[in-house]
């Protein structure tokens, strides 16, 4: 319905001019933190705090990098890559296998196996949290980053998005590649895997976005400063007591931990707003 | 290089047979149609020769082998399908030189091999480009290529035409019947087109609810079709058929006293459209109104109804005088152009 | 659900599904079954051993006036969130579609929001309303009006609400922006024509036909708002005060690690399962609905 048929004149401005209040509120508190990551301690401590930024970037930036507060920021952005990656990677790998066995395969027990995966979308780590940690710490997994990733890489989501693209795969396909000599293994390699390339971009992003927010469960399983990870990491630079916040070097951290998300969003646009509607289906 | 037996194949999916004992023996080099109406199951039995699908009893035979148990890739055959599946990631050069590559063929004689497939299907321009990057046209040539590579003893075909336009259509079919007789290639090639099937094949099979009806020639098939269901299924318009008692009162069968002895069992008389001609009353062999006459240029087809109801269809030269729409008409025809259906569909003897 | 034509290989299914079924067993359902098994037994205070109790944990959180305080608290809180988000989303949606130019300039700086983790949302939004430095907090204050989250349950659900709503109109406005493009453009133009104006047209018209979009972002915000945002409650207010923003799910939380009372934990995990799968079931009558359409 684009254009909703009164679009001249003083209408169509304030509807500009709506958007851009719009926007602006929501922009804003990313604007204050980043006002607040370049002024000093002191200034956000006797409000009102300055509007416009201050000169005080680098030296923030820097300090938040290399020291922080409990531990090193360069530290906790490895953290959180490896996390992130692991789990996006392996939620990919494991999955697009799956979905392969389940769609191309007939063997004893197939639609059990598909029923098992479909329940895990009922079983969201928040809600089985105090047992899922019990096995963990069980298997000595605390403070590591098998421990992070490990539990979080099942996923009934990306599973069937892959299922739902290789039953629109042409049968002849598989047809041609069997008459053409390759056996199962190949086919998946040279046919299938390059040709999911798509899905599975738009999948690596929704699924990065995902890894790199985890909060909860970082923070249970990893009690050591140097396992922390960004996102989780935040909250660890809040004193405890009365102290005053040293919101400075926490507001850096802030818009480093949002960072490369964001702009993942924001450079693939294309890839991630398929993979969001994708995965919703 | 290899001729192909077929020996009383039958395929059943669960407890439904969709083949029910096909017999055919194939020579070597020859290219085969199997033709007829869709569902009947010729591409059942073409993806059975591929190795495609499991054969539920019966054997078939590649060359000297029984190729039953054998998977495709073991057959020594290369198929052409519908819809060309192509692997859409991979350039034109590497949807031909995949099945060598696995094949394990040295990299020097894919590029060969290739580069000659190419330059008999004037494709060398285009094997950098993607399929998307194609013509339906070149397509179909790129699964063409794809087969030919493979120097296979059998190339198969499932209606390797149908998603082309009509002059396209009749453009490939001479050339995939002049690359065969090149190649010397044996080759099965299905199609529900009858038009395809008679001048493409060297010989015709063609198939109706999951048998063969006839094998043969096509001008065979076409002079002494083996059934009611091959006389009506070739040929465009379709023979006329009629109920033999009904003929008696128009006085046909007095002309056709000559079959004589099998006379009890004959059932429906067929008659092809170019063998029914106008003629004065006297003559005439049935009577009716003629309800449309199609005047296509060479040709004209004239519909009549008969006095029970029953419609004809007679074809005449262009140039020839036709009757008014709704004038009273007279037919006429001669015995020899008759053709004898008992009541189970099968050709009497002549 | 399946293709006609496929493999066949006795081992390399199961050794393709190996991955995902070890995975699920081990971190799914080994510890859905110990949530249930726990849920029917009180430990003892130091560990040593534990009482079965049957449904006793059950019957003791139904009676348990903080219990079903969270229950009414998440209730309020998700319908708070759902109505703020996708009310905002809706409106921004319905101003990016009457744009043509820069439609998609707007849809760029909307949609970022979403890639941001609920758990900084939360910090990104604490830092302006904290009561001794937040710049939200201090004109307020000097506008007379006494902000302290810290303190005021309302306040501190007022705020909550609003760093989950943030982040969550990114979502909105794409699914939004989306359907409303997807109407045809004559129906409006013809409503035009008949001379309804607006408003009119918006709530006759395009709303309606926007409900297939509105009925599924309800469900997803819903399930939102109770499973994705203890990040923004952890980090704003830890459930505080006096638990005025203790949601269930963090509750399992507090009761499981900070409280120790494992059986009482557990015994809400499985009501939080029995939750999910109710929300999963209206899910799918969704879908089966999008496909009969
Ligand atoms: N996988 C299958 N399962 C059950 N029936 C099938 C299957 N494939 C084909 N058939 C049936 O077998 C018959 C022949 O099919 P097919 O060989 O594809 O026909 P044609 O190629 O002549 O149009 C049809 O009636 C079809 O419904
Ligand atoms: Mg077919």
């Amino acid at each position: 319905m684009s254009g909703m048929v009164e679009k001249r004149g003083l209408g169509i401005w304030l509807t500009h001019l709506g958007l851009i209040i719009g926007i602006a509120i929501i922009c804003f508190p990313i604007y204050m933190a980043f006002v607040a990551s370049t002024v000093t301690q002191p200034e956000i401590a006797r409000p009102p705090m300055p509007l416009i930024p201050g000169p005080h970037l680098i030296d923030n930036y820097t300090a938040a990098l290399t020291r922080g507060v409990n531990s090193p920021v360069l530290l906790m952005l490895f953290n959180s890559s490896v996390m992130a990656l692991g789990i996006t990677i392996g939620k990919i790998v494991i999955s697009i296998i799956s979905a392969y066995a389940i769609v191309y395969f007939r063997f004893p027990f197939r639609m059990a196996f598909f029923w098992m995966i479909f329940l895990t979308l009922m079983l969201p780590v928040e809600v089985r949290i105090v047992p899922t940690y019990e096995v963990v710490a069980g298997f000595g997994m605390l403070n590591s980053y098998t421990g992070l990733i490990l539990p979080l890489v099942a996923s009934a989501t990306a599973t069937f998005l892959f299922r739902q693209f290789f039953l629109t795969v042409p049968d002849e396909l598989i047809e041609a590649a069997r008459v053409d000599g390759a056996g199962p293994v190949r086919f998946f390699l040279d046919i299938l895997l390059p040709m999911s390339r798509t899905n599975i971009a738009a999948l690596f992003v929704i699924l990065f976005i995902y890894g790199w927010n985890q909060y909860l469960w970082p923070l249970l399983i990893t009690t050591k400063p140097e396992m922390n990870t960004i996102v989780m990491g935040i909250k660890q630079m809040f004193p405890s007591g009365d102290d005053i916040a040293n919101w400075p070097v926490i507001m850096a951290t802030t818009l480093l931990a949002m960072l490369p998300p964001v702009a993942v969003v924001i450079f693939m646009q294309g890839l991630f707003v398929k993979g969001l509607v994708e995965s919703e289906k | 290089m290899a001729k192909i037996g077929f020996s009383n194949v039958r395929k059943s999916y669960g407890p439904t047979e969709v083949i029910h004992g096909v017999d055919a023996e194939i020579a070597d080099g020859e290219l085969i149609v199997i033709v007829g109406p869709s569902g009947c199951g010729k591409s059942t039995l073409l993806r059975m020769v591929a190795g495609l699908e499991t054969i539920t009893a019966g054997e078939i035979r590649i060359g000297d082998r029984v190729v039953n148990d054998l998977e495709p890739r073991e057959r020594d055959i290369a198929m052409v399908f519908q819809n060309y599946a192509l692997y859409p990631h991979m350039s034109v050069f590497d949807n031909m030189a995949y099945g060598l590559k696995i094949a394990g063929v040295p990299k020097a004689e894919i590029a060969e091999r290739v580069a000659q497939a190419a330059k008999m299907l004037e494709l060398e321009p285009y094997l950098d480009r993607k399929p998307r990057q194609l013509s339906g046209g070149q397509r179909q040539r790129v699964a063409m290529g794809r087969a030919i590579v493979r120097k296979p003893s059998v190339f198969l075909f499932d209606e390797p035409l149908s998603n082309l336009d009509a002059k396209l259509r009749v453009q490939m079919r001479v050339e995939i019947k002049t690359l065969q007789r090149r190649l010397g290639v044996t080759s099965l090639y299905v199609t529900h087109d009858q038009v395809e099937a008679m001048t493409m094949a060297d010989r015709i099979i063609v198939m109706n609810g999951g048998n063969a009806e006839q094998v043969g020639t096509p001008l065979a098939v076409y002079h002494k079709p083996a059934t009611v269901f091959v006389g009506g299924f070739i040929g465009s318009p379709p023979m006329n058929f009629l109920q033999a008692a009904r003929l008696q009162a128009s006085g046909l069968l007095r002309k056709v006293a000559e079959v004589g002895g099998a006379a009890g069992a004959l059932n429906t008389v067929g008659v092809r459209p170019e063998h029914l001609a106008f003629c004065s009353e006297g003559e005439a062999v049935l009577s009716g109104k003629l309800m449309i006459a199609e005047a296509l240029g060479a040709e004209t087809l004239a519909h009549v109804e008969l006095d029970d109801g029953e419609r004809m269809i007679v074809r005449i030269e262009g140039g020839r005088e036709v009757p008014a729409a709704g004038a009273r008409v007279h037919l006429s025809c001669t015995s020899e152009h008759l053709h004898y259906f008992g009541a189970d569909g099968k050709r009497l003897p002549d | 659900m399946h293709k006609h034509v496929v493999f066949n290989n006795r081992v390399l299914p199961y050794l393709l599904l190996a991955p995902q079924i070890l995975v699920t067993l081990v971190f799914f359902f080994w510890p859905a079954g110990q949530a249930i098994y726990q849920s029917a037994y009180i430990p003892d205070p130091f560990g040593l051993s534990s009482q079965f109790v049957g449904f006793g944990n059950f019957e003791f959180l139904l009676r348990d006036r903080y219990y079903l305080a969270s229950f009414k608290t998440t209730v309020v809180f998700s319908t708070l969130v759902t109505v703020v988000s996708m009310g905002a989303a809706l409106w921004l949606a319905v101003m990016a579609d009457r744009v043509i130019k820069g439609s998609s300039a707007y849809k760029t700086l909307l949609v970022w929001p979403y890639a941001v983790a609920p758990a900084v949302a939360g910090v990104l939004w604490l830092f302006m309303f904290n009561p001794n430095v937040g710049l939200v907090a201090w004109y307020l204050k000097a506008m007379g009006y006494n902000w302290n989250h810290v303190l005021n349950g309302d306040e501190a659900m007022g705020l909550v609400v609003v760093a989950s709503a943030w982040r969550q109109i990114s979502y909105n406005f794409l699914f939004f922006l989306a359907g409303l493009q997807a109407i045809p453009r004559s129906v409006i133009e013809a409503a035009a024509i008949d001379g309804a104006s607006f408003a009119r047209r918006f709530w006759t018209i395009v709303f309606p036909l926007l409900s297939p979009t509105t009925f599924f972002l309800l469900v997803v915000n819903v399930v939102y708002a109770f499973f994705e945002t203890f990040g923004v409650i952890h980090t704003i207010t830890g459930g505080g005060p006096q638990q005025a923003t203790t949601i269930l799910v963090y509750k399992v939380f507090s009761d499981g690690f900070v409280g120790q009372d494992l059986g009482s934990s557990a015994a809400q995990s499985v009501i939080l399962l029995f939750v999910v799968g109710l929300l999963t079931v209206v899910q799918f009558r969704y879908i089966e609905r999008k496909v009969h359409y």
